[in-house]
């Protein structure tokens, strides 16, 4: 199949540090990968190559046959690659509606009508279940509706591929469950990326795994392939699954 | 940028604006002609606030796109001897025109770069106004004739020097740019300045262009304060250099403060409460300008958010 993402040798250097380091890396349309590694390993300066956040020191990134490497972020949402930020980045003094009015609006080109974007935001807020919040300032939003939001935000932009970066972290268990629901719903429509602590998040969830190490891939599989891997374990597993 | 009661929002424009209507009639000679005044340069606050209040872009050079807009439809008349209409539309492009170009180079900055690149940019084009003397009139200005300050259509002619009439032309402005201030606020583009106002870079990946956006804004606010200048030119008939100083870009930055950033009818409440506060004081003393300071201090200390900012936190949530 072809892939709807493939990076070329894609490295970003911080001075002398190799963030990341030549990463060759592809994703196949419609499956949920996971990125997993240490601390500093370079899995949120990747996915901010990827997004356009900043840019590569080198090294070539085709989304959907199309070189984009140094298109500017907004192109590349318009295109459909959207991301979600690590740490919270909700519009604080935005009631939860504008918050999602502001994707929703964008991806409305061809329609004028207020209604048209009320349908569009309600819809996403239903989704994640924050409608009955939608008059609420995200500001005043508990921690795990802030995230949620965050991720209404990322659904209304509708992307092809939608990076989230830590989406579980500081979400209470019962929340997580539900979280897990709403990626597998997301990802029938679209291919998820994501960066992620949480392990039972990881291997409940994930199509693929692509551990990071030291700004290289260390390993990528199944999850019972990177389970039974030494080396992830030793890099990063040992811990909890050794 | 609410989304619900838009009825009460319209019927609180409209009834202030048939307020300042009904305050013709009512106004002895003295206060009809100061809040004249006051209406055409609470549009210059207007302008200001739509760049300062919803995008966040803090800019120390607005007086040289009122001054544009002064200039452009003062010298057109006094030079060219064109009509008024035709010379407040030439204000205005002078200041959309300029907001363009000085928008393109300042959005280059952020933060107090951008200050001091438009308080520079502002400087230059007062020293220009200075250096032109011979068509400007320098520090001394010039003084539009009552001949030419009048409308004539068809048969009938407006003299822009009666009181009344000037009166209801400023009221005409301010309502047009009031009204067209909240459509823009409320409308999607008002949505996205005040997006890029609080996360510049969350709006950015989200899709939108900030920096076309911004300079959008920056072009509308140019052209609405150019058309205050414009009717400040058309209907006092004086244009001079001191609208171009420094002084003119902090004060509509004070109106604004005053009567709260990113509401609509903070700009009018603001002027009006400067305007009234220097003009009673410096009846009693000339050091006038201190108790202005205080009152500013005073509204700073106990209302940061200026009169309306303040209403809206406290009390009324839903004011646009």
């Amino acid at each position: 199949m072809t892939p709807l993402l493939t990076t070329k040798g894609l490295s970003r250097h911080f001075g002398g540090l190799r963030a990341v380091d030549g990463v060759d890396f592809a994703l196949i349309p419609g499956e949920i990968r996971a990125i997993i590694g240490p601390n500093g390993a370079g899995k949120t300066t990747f996915v901010s190559l990827l997004s356009g956040r900043i840019r590569p020191s080198s090294g070539m990134i085709v989304f959907d046959g199309a070189d984009i490497t140094t298109m500017p972020a907004y192109k590349r949402v318009r295109l459909g690659v959207a991301y979600t930020f690590q740490i919270t980045s909700v519009f604080a003094n935005l009631t939860a509606f504008d918050n999602v009015a502001l994707p929703v609006q964008r991806t409305l080109t061809d329609s004028r009508s207020k209604g048209a974007v009320r349908t569009g935001v309600m819809a996403a807020l239903e989704r994640t279940g924050l409608a009955d919040r939608a008059g609420t300032l995200a500001g005043q939003l508990s921690y795990g509706h802030q995230r949620l939001l965050e991720v209404a935000m990322g659904l209304a932009l509708k992307p092809r591929l939608l990076i989230l970066d830590e989406p579980t972290q500081g979400l209470a268990d019962s929340e997580i469950d539900n979280f897990v629901t709403l990626v597998r719903e997301i990802a029938r429509n679209a291919t998820v990326l994501l960066i992620e602590h949480n392990m039972p998040v990881v291997m409940q969830l994930a199509d693929r795994i692509t551990v990071f190490n030291s700004g290289k891939i260390l390993a990528e599989g199944t999850p019972e392939q990177i389970r039974a891997n030494p080396e992830v374990q030793d890099a990063y597993l040992g811990a909890t699954h050794g | 940028m609410r989304n619900d009661s838009p009825a009460k929002i319209y019927a609180l424009h409209i009834g202030v604006l048939a307020l300042l209507f009904a305050l013709n009639f009512v106004l002895p000679d003295y206060h009809q002609g100061l809040f004249a005044r006051i209406m055409a340069l609470a549009v210059f606050a207007m302008g200001y606030n739509l760049l300062f209040g919803y995008v966040g872009l803090l800019s120390l050079g607005h007086a040289m796109f009122y001054s544009a807009g002064l200039y452009g439809a003062g010298l057109a008349v006094y030079h060219l001897g064109w009509g008024v209409p035709e010379a407040f539309v030439a204000g205005i492009a002078c200041g959309a025109v300029l907001a363009l170009v000085i928008g393109l180079l300042a959005l280059r900055t952020s933060g107090v770069a951008f200050m001091i690149v438009t308080m520079m940019f502002a400087q230059v084009f007062y020293l220009l106004i200075l250096y032109f003397a011979a068509w400007t009139g320098g520090d001394q200005g010039l003084v539009v004739q009552q001949a030419s300050r009048m409308i004539t259509i068809g048969g009938a002619s407006l003299d822009l020097t009666n009181s009344t009439v000037r009166y209801m032309s400023a009221l005409a402005l301010f309502s047009v740019v009031l009204l067209a201030t909240l459509a823009i606020v409320r409308s999607r583009f008002g949505r996205v300045l005040v997006a890029i106002r609080e996360n510049e870079e969350r709006t950015k990946m989200l899709g939108y262009h900030t920096v076309a956006n911004k300079l959008a804004a920056v072009v509308a606010s140019g052209a609405i304060c150019a058309a205050s200048g414009a009717a400040y030119a058309l209907l006092f008939g004086y244009i001079g250099s001191s609208f171009a100083s420094v002084q003119y870009s902090i004060l509509p930055l004070l109106w604004v403060l005053l009567g709260g950033a990113a509401t609509t009818l903070g700009p009018l409440i603001g002027t009006l409460f400067m305007y009234y506060v220097t003009d009673i004081t410096s009846g009693f003393t000339s050091a006038y300008l201190l108790i202005v300071g205080v009152a500013l201090i005073l509204l700073v200390l106990f209302a940061p958010k200026g009169v309306l900012g303040s209403i809206r936190q406290r009390w009324l949530g839903w004011l646009p």
